[in-house]
């Protein structure tokens, strides 16, 4: 029995799909351990950590596994915040759990479409001059929220009040349930980011990423392919959106500035291009790598309010090139030298 | 293949764990949210623990972050003689570069780490709007926020939430009436911040001033610093003055685009924007060019402005003469500027609302003790705190630059920020404690 | 008319800006295939020393100005040797974040020098008050004539030293061809951190020149970041591997926002920029004075 579900030709080994549901069921489970077992202060940092994993899963597919470039991954973050809560302030129902899916649905879809016209686009751009749209992009898409014919619809400066979903009464404090609504996007982004991967679309991805040519003469249509990856990743970070959303209770521009965007790609890159767990790494180490630099300063007592005030920033900057230099595959990267070379060492009779 | 969504899940379960077990001090799984079961955390038998999300860096830091400084200068300054009811104060002030994702962060890590025993001064609209629900849910006193907007006054809604500083309404209201009457029919154009700020500030002028005197308004973007093109629509304008709601960076890039295209109308400014050190330095390197004799002052005389603390140069001046003290010992490196003063004010309102919160201090307590009123201290105007009403202070008084400090004129008024009437408020500003420190 | 005429001057004495920086990106690129993200960073901080001489210490402006740009040349020549040598061959998403891991260091490097309390005013290099005409005043100032001279002659003087210096062509070989530059005895890797010294030299002027406009203002985080933006949007308009590109892509936004924030409105001014950039790049995907050949990056 055990043997028809776990060795090389078993069930898990047959179905990805399996494979990874499972995994999802185990990441829940154990999600919630964690959940209930941690205090208020580390459950509300599991919350933003959550969300960046959303946004980092569908950035690392479109950067490291279909090849494009995208430096401002913030403003898909930013419609589907703002979808969100134009939604929400339209269309209220009875059952909250009902409409907060609905609602992260929706944030996805308006994020995708967003993502498709960005994807069209860039399928004509190359290298820097994607990055430079899509820079653009980040900083000049939340400005829309500013212009004064739009204030109105869009809430200008302060941005839409977007009701942060009530837990099911009585059961745990909102904070708590904020925690659990991110926990859970992510494991269910996770899960089907990981089953695009490896699917025909995951594929088709790295085959357009590796060689556009060759890919093309196998039947794929090279465009269609890159704006699917603009899609998905897209879709991905409007979850994120929404789920910043409901923890800032509001979708306002404020929320996404150049740094956002930056952060998402130091995770990507730092975790490791193309790599799910890289980007869950990379989510944890953008997060909280301001946290622990603060930390640090505050042990340091230093004296000076001028260094101190910085210090946090300066390790942040530091930390973020010091790694680069020193683990160019990122963590991924690292962690898989780390498993050959411990796989070496148990095995030495595979080497030869 | 197994082995790595084996990998995926390994790895992501021990960084989870790690993080977790990081956390070692974390208290209690589970429960409710809030800390009401303790009634005074941050409150031991010699201390009294407060925190702060402030913009420490980042594109508003400059002046902005001398506040806290100036804060924390006085309350250095009470610790070192005897402190309240037998305490010291502890400042922890976090920095959340003004952007209201890491206020949130810092916020919730105050209360659930730290375990403060109240917000003081929390800075800023964009960024303590996405907080105020939280402490609130959470029984935390969330004193003085240092912001004009009217939305801290909502005792219905956020029972612990307390303004202080004058709100831009009331301050329009009453630049507006000054005007109405010192420049009957002349033409009068705005020029504001895009953003609830300058918004409410001009809502305060329309109250008072006739619709057909003002012929333009202007926004601009904090995000933005050209604005000649803004310059040169006032200067289309043909106004005669031209009133600011703007932060000091801005009324000076105001000046200075105006100055460039020989614009020199009469300038009236909000005391968010008006202080004349900070305008005298953001002006500095331009003086000479446009033929100031020495330095940027000259560039700021005769502005119109209005202020609800003294000014900091009038060194007869009770409370001027403690905060000199406190800011030559203390944070000597920093300009005794208009911010300081409103950090060490901000900082004193506090120490009252703590002594008067009596040997036990404990959060409703607090609460209570702000709401039974406050004397106002180093303030023009009284307080306007009551278990209604939840706003700081109730008005302003006109003033012009003259050298660098901005000479108080009349005297200081009150209104509301709807329709009520504007009254002079005549009763003499109390003199320091002669230890500064209050009694409660 | 005269308001035509304003925005106009307006446009172009921005835009010789966004030229400059696009410039020192392109130059960069063009040597060593890399975006420098810190480029807003190097140039605030190079401007924090000139400030540092001109303001606390009373040193002559074009004393500080050459100050300031030697340390550019300095700054850009470090960042190439320690940072940037070790990402150059590997994937381009390395180099940005290390580049952006270096605009944070500097930026709290200043923080932690100069503090973050005051923003600082710098002087101008002439009179910042608007020519007479008639009896009105033009918002173009000899400041302004000043900024749109002194890069234009930069400008020059970059386009002779490429075409006609031998220093200059054997740059353009190690940026064409590192392996066959090598091979004809030229010292690649010394050529390449002179052009990140030259076009952070380059950024240093501009800091100098945009702090005393009456748009600047000197402090760790401010106004300098977003020039890193509209030069970047500027170059990718003219296309990455044309100086001239850089120059006219420069003019073009600078005309084009100023029109922009008075006609229709002055707080969107990052949206323009942005639908300028995918307006040019939708007609030419690699900047109106690319190649024809498409570079494969």
């Amino acid at each position: 029995m055990a043997d028809e579900i776990f060795s090389r030709d078993g069930m898990l080994s047959r179905s990805t799909l399996l494979r990874h549901t499972l995994a999802a069921l185990v990441g829940l489970g154990l999600l919630y351990a964690l959940i209930n077992g941690m205090g208020d202060y580390r459950n509300s940092q599991l919350a933003p950590i959550a969300f960046t994993v959303c946004a980092a899963a569908g950035l690392t597919l479109l950067v490291g596994q279909s090849g494009q470039i995208s430096l401002g991954h913030g403003a898909f973050m930013a419609v589907g915040a703002y979808t969100f809560a134009l939604i929400q302030e339209h269309w209220r129902t009875s059952h909250g759990n009902l409409e907060l899916i609905g609602l992260l649905a929706a944030a996805a879809v308006g994020a995708a479409v967003f993502g498709a016209f960005v994807g069209v686009a860039a399928a004509r751009l190359r290298g820097p001059y994607l990055a430079g749209a899509t820079l653009a992009l980040a900083l000049g898409l939340p400005s829309l929220a500013t212009y004064e014919h739009l204030t109105k619809q869009l809430g200008g400066n302060a941005g839409l009040l977007v009701v942060s979903p009530n837990p099911p009464t009585g059961s745990i404090d909102i904070y708590r349930w904020q925690s659990v609504i991110c926990c859970v996007s992510a494991v269910v982004v996770l899960w089907f980011v990981a089953n695009v991967s490896r699917s025909r679309v995951g594929r088709s991805f790295r085959a357009v990423r590796d060689d556009e040519i060759a890919a093309s003469l196998c039947g794929l249509s090279v465009a269609r392919v890159q704006v699917l990856a603009f899609v998905i990743s897209a879709a991905c970070a409007g979850v994120a959106g929404g789920l910043l959303a409901i923890i800032d209770l509001t979708a306002g521009p404020q929320a996404f500035p150049l740094s956002l965007s930056f952060g998402l790609l130091a995770a990507v890159v730092f975790g490791g291009l193309g790599s799910l767990a890289g980007a869950v790494y990379g989510s944890i180490l953008v997060v909280l790598l301001p946290v622990w630099s603060q930390d640090l300063t505050d042990a340091l007592s230093v004296h000076s309010v001028k260094v101190s005030n910085n210090m946090p920033l300066m390790v942040y900057g530091v930390v973020l090139a010091v790694a680069m230099l020193a683990a160019p595959n990122g963590v991924q990267g690292v962690v898989r030298r780390l498993g050959s070379g411990i796989k070496r060492l148990a095995i030495p009779s595979e080497e030869t | 293949m197994r082995t790595s969504s084996i990998r995926l899940a390994a790895g992501s379960v021990a960084l989870l764990l790690v993080t977790a077990a990081c956390g070692g001090s974390s208290s209690g799984g589970g429960g409710s949210g809030g800390t009401s079961g303790a009634s005074a955390p941050g409150v031991t038998a010699t201390t009294v623990t407060i925190g702060s999300t402030q913009p420490l860096t980042g594109p508003v830091a400059p002046g902005y972050s001398e506040i806290s400084q100036a804060s924390n200068a006085y309350f250095k300054y009470i610790n070192a003689n005897g402190g309240i009811n037998g305490r010291t104060i502890t400042y922890k002030y976090l920095d959340d570069a003004y952007n209201p994702t890491q206020t949130v962060a810092q916020t919730r890590k105050l209360i659930t780490q730290d375990k403060v025993f109240a917000i003081f001064n929390g800075l800023g609209t964009p960024t303590h709007e996405k907080v105020v629900d939280f402490l609130n849910q959470n029984k935390v006193p969330d004193l003085f926020v240092a912001s004009g907007c009217l939305c801290w006054d909502n005792v219905s809604a956020h029972p612990y939430t307390f303004g202080w500083q004058t709100d831009y309404t009331v301050e329009g209201k009453i630049l507006g009436a000054y005007l109405k009457q010192k420049f009957p029919g002349k033409k009068i154009a705005y020029f504001f911040q895009n953003d609830d700020f300058g918004q409410d500030g001009v809502k305060g002028l329309d109250m008072e001033i006739p619709k057909s005197q003002v012929v333009a308004r202007e926004p601009y973007d904090v995000t933005n610093t050209d604005v000649s093109d803004q310059a040169a629509k006032l200067q289309a304008s043909k106004a005669d003055v031209v009133v600011s709601f703007s932060v000091p960076a801005f009324t000076a890039l105001l000046k200075l685009n105006m100055l460039k295209v020989g614009y020199n109308p009469t300038l009236v400014v909000s005391n968010v924007g008006s202080d004349p050190i900070t305008l005298s330095g953001l002006l500095e390197a331009f003086a000479k060019q446009a033929g100031a004799k020495v330095n940027g002052s000259d560039l700021i005389q005769g502005i119109i402005t209005d202020g609800y603390l003294s000014s900091p140069a009038d060194p007869s001046n009770s409370w001027i003469q403690l905060f000199q003290k406190i800011h030559d010992q203390y944070i000597p490196k920093l300009p005794f500027d208009g911010n300081v003063e409103y950090g060490m004010a901000a900082a004193y309102t506090f120490a009252q609302a703590l002594a008067a919160a009596g040997t036990n201090p404990t959060r409703d307590g607090l609460v209570k003790a702000v709401e039974a009123g406050l004397a106002q201290g180093p303030g023009l105007v009284p307080f306007r705190y009551s278990s209604s009403s939840h706003a700081g202070f109730t008005g302003t008084q006109i003033g012009v630059i003259k050298g660098t400090t901005i000479h108080l004129e009349g005297s200081p008024e009150t209104t509301d920020d709807s329709s009520g009437g504007i009254e002079p408020y005549t009763t003499a500003q109390p003199t320091a404690p002669a230890n500064g420190i209050p009694s409660g | 008319m005269f308001r035509f005429l304003n925005l106009t001057l307006n446009g172009v004495s921005v835009g010789m800006i966004y030229a400059a920086v696009a410039l020192s990106l392109v130059m960069i690129w063009r040597g060593t295939r890399i975006v420098n993200f810190a480029q807003g960073g190097m140039l605030m901080f190079t401007t924090f020393i000139a400030w540092d001489l001109a303001q606390v210490h009373n040193v002559n402006y074009w004393a500080a100005l050459v100050v300031a740009v030697l340390s550019g040349l300095v700054l850009g020549a470090v960042a190439e040797r320690v940072l940037v040598r070790p990402v150059e061959n590997g994937p381009p998403l390395n180099a940005v974040i290390v580049t952006l891991g270096l605009l944070i260091f500097l930026q709290a490097l200043a923080g932690m020098i100069w503090g973050n309390s005051q923003a600082h005013s710098y002087p101008p290099g002439y009179s910042f008050i608007g020519y007479k005409v008639g009896n009105r005043r033009l918002a173009f100032s000899p400041n302004d004539l000043f900024i749109v001279v002194a890069v234009l002659v930069v400008v020059v003087a970059l386009y002779l030293l490429f075409r006609r210096t031998p220093l200059g062509l054997r740059m353009r070989a190690s940026a064409f061809n590192p392996e066959v530059a090598r091979l004809l005895g030229i010292r690649v890797g010394r050529l390449l951190t002179l052009g990140w010294a030259m076009a952070a030299g380059l950024g240093a002027l501009v800091g100098v020149l945009v702090a005393g406009t009456t748009s600047g203002y000197v402090q760790p985080v401010g106004p300098f970041d977003a020039l890193l933006v509209y030069g970047f949007t500027a170059a990718v308009i003219g296309g990455l591997d044309s100086p001239i590109g850089a120059v006219i892509g420069g003019l073009l936004l600078g005309l084009l926002l100023s029109y922009a924030d008075s006609y229709i409105s002055n707080n969107v001014r990052t949206l323009y920029a942005l639908l300028v950039l995918i307006a040019v790049l939708m007609i030419r995907p690699a900047g109106l004075f690319s190649r024809s050949s498409t570079r494969r990056v």
